[in-house]
């Protein structure tokens, strides 16, 4: 006989995303079908065969100071963390009670790529000594966790497009066990630059409809040619259920489980049946103690790949079976491209404002649903759900499949 | 170059990298302890000093430099020896 884990509580949200700078606009964004993404104008685009991204809406709001020992994808972090912090109430936390989980896809590429430059232009004796601190990636988390003075561990799950989903199942074991009290968690992103897009456009896996950035990104669609890259951070602050019902924390929702798998199957090719990927969401649903007819929403990994999407919709089926048909599906990836590292974090956060509102934003884009795709995809018109269990999917190169799900 | 030009030189670096107030830069405060520069950014100072006085400060002499004095004394020697 085993103890019943603690409950764990969503208290704090944060985000800055192609949609805007902050949760609240990142949120209306979707409800009203705005995409992120656009042309780029920097100068190197014009050789690459990609000239569309979804870059962060709003430049991180920080002191120069701060800025400039901090890579991009730090600075995106510690936004959204700061607006978790702020909107969970700045919770009086006993430093060792409290844990800081941030997953990052690539980490602090834009420093790695800029300070080559710097070595092989100018010299080693020109090389930034930030330049390590800023490229490891557990930058992020170790920026979130001195930020916030995190003494319970301060962790970065690395799962390429899966980290920031990771990240938080790793601090809802955290707090489950009792480890943590409080944990800050998410996943962040910045990569857009010549040498991740050219990489990825040659794995063909990026749209080229350079003409139509805002029809680019299209899950689902018998038109989909590819993800968008996109940039941004999510970050949630989760809770042990007594340590927010102690502190009168006004509580979002029950992150009610997660489950992890690997396909073993190729670095980056889903396993086409998806039994993989099915074995995640069964693992969500048994680890929250929920059966599939709990769930009323499912806001779906959905990059937009022809692969990929497919893939997804086969593990939804083997591992819903029938009652997936009741069950409202989307991709906000259709509006905010793909955050790779940190998409699951700011698609939770969209898991729970969709759980809070009772309302799915449509997936923008879808036309003509793919022959392949069985699923109830949500498009043109936003629709409203009944309280339920929401699950969040991710999943990554190298195999990584994360699924989140949350509860009332 | 004269002490004065230095240490104005050398204020304008710490502001830049460090955020120090160009006022508290004087001969006799400390680095690390009064000012506050942390000892990566110790190392962005004293390569952009080498950069905007034109001298050589190897990483081995850096430990000596205790006081923005004592980085005024050495650049003014070191780009008289230059």
């Amino acid at each position: 006989m085993t103890a019943t884990p603690r409950q764990v509580v969503v208290t704090g949200l944060g985000a800055t995303t192609p949609l805007g700078g902050d949760v609240a606009s990142t949120w209306e964004g979707l409800l009203a079908g705005r995409s992120g993404v656009r042309r780029l104008t920097d100068e190197w685009v014009e050789q690459l065969p990609v000239h569309i991204a979804a870059p962060a809406a709003v430049e991180p709001p920080l002191e120069r100071l701060e800025a400039r020992t901090l890579d991009r994808v730090q600075q995106l972090a510690l936004v959204a963390a700061r607006e978790a912090w702020a909107d969970a109430g700045t919770p009086e936390v006993d430093p060792e009670r409290l844990a800081a989980v941030v997953g990052s896809g690539i980490g602090g590429v834009l420093t790695l790529l800029n300070q080559y430059e710097v070595l092989r232009e100018r010299g080693p004796r020109r090389v930034s000594p930030h330049v390590v601190p800023m490229l490891m990636p557990n930058g992020p988390a170790a920026t979130v966790g001195l930020a916030f003075t995190a003494r319970a561990g301060v962790h970065a799950p690395v799962s390429a497009c899966a980290s920031g989903a990771e990240a938080i199942g790793y601090a809802l074991d955290m707090i489950r066990a009792g480890r943590a009290d409080v944990a800050i968690t998410g996943g962040s992103e910045a990569a857009i630059h010549p040498l991740p897009l050219a990489g990825f456009a040659q794995m063909q896996a990026l749209s080229r409809r350079n003409d139509a950035p805002q029809a680019a990104s299209r899950p689902f669609d018998k038109g989909r040619d590819g993800f968008i890259l996109g940039e941004g951070a999510g970050a949630l602050v989760l809770e042990s259920a007594e340590h927010a019902a102690a502190r009168g924390a006004r509580v979002y929702a029950t992150l009610a489980g997660s489950g992890t798998s690997a396909d073993a199957y190729h670095v980056t090719a889903p396993e086409p049946s998806g039994a993989g990927a099915a074995r995640a969401v069964r693992a969500a649903l048994h680890s929250g103690g929920l059966t599939p007819a709990d769930l009323v929403h499912i806001n779906a990994h959905g990059t937009s790949t022809p692969i990929g999407d497919v893939a997804e919709a086969h593990a939804l089926r083997a591992a819903l079976g029938d009652t997936l048909d009741g069950v409202a599906v989307t991709s906000t990836k259709s509006m905010t491209g793909h955050l790779l590292g940190a998409a699951g974090a700011v698609e939770a956060v969209i898991a729970v404002l969709t759980l809070r509102d009772r309302v799915v934003p449509a997936t923008r884009n879808l036309d003509a649903l793919d022959d392949e795709i069985d699923l109830d995809v949500v498009s043109i018109d936003n629709r409203a759900i009944p309280a339920g269990a929401v699950l969040s999917n991710s999943f990554g190169f190298g195999g990584h499949d994360v699924c989140l799900v949350f509860t009332p | 170059m004269s002490q004065s030009d230095i240490l104005e030189g050398l204020a304008a670096i710490l502001e830049e990298v460090a955020g120090v107030d160009p006022a508290d830069v004087t001969a006799d405060k400390t680095f690390i302890d009064d000012l506050d520069v942390d000892s990566l950014s110790m190392v962005e100072v004293v390569v952009a000093a080498e950069e905007k006085f034109d001298v050589k400060i190897p990483d081995e002499d850096v430990k000596s430099l205790k006081t923005v004095g004592d980085a005024v004394s050495y650049i003014q020697r070191a780009g008289v020896a230059a």
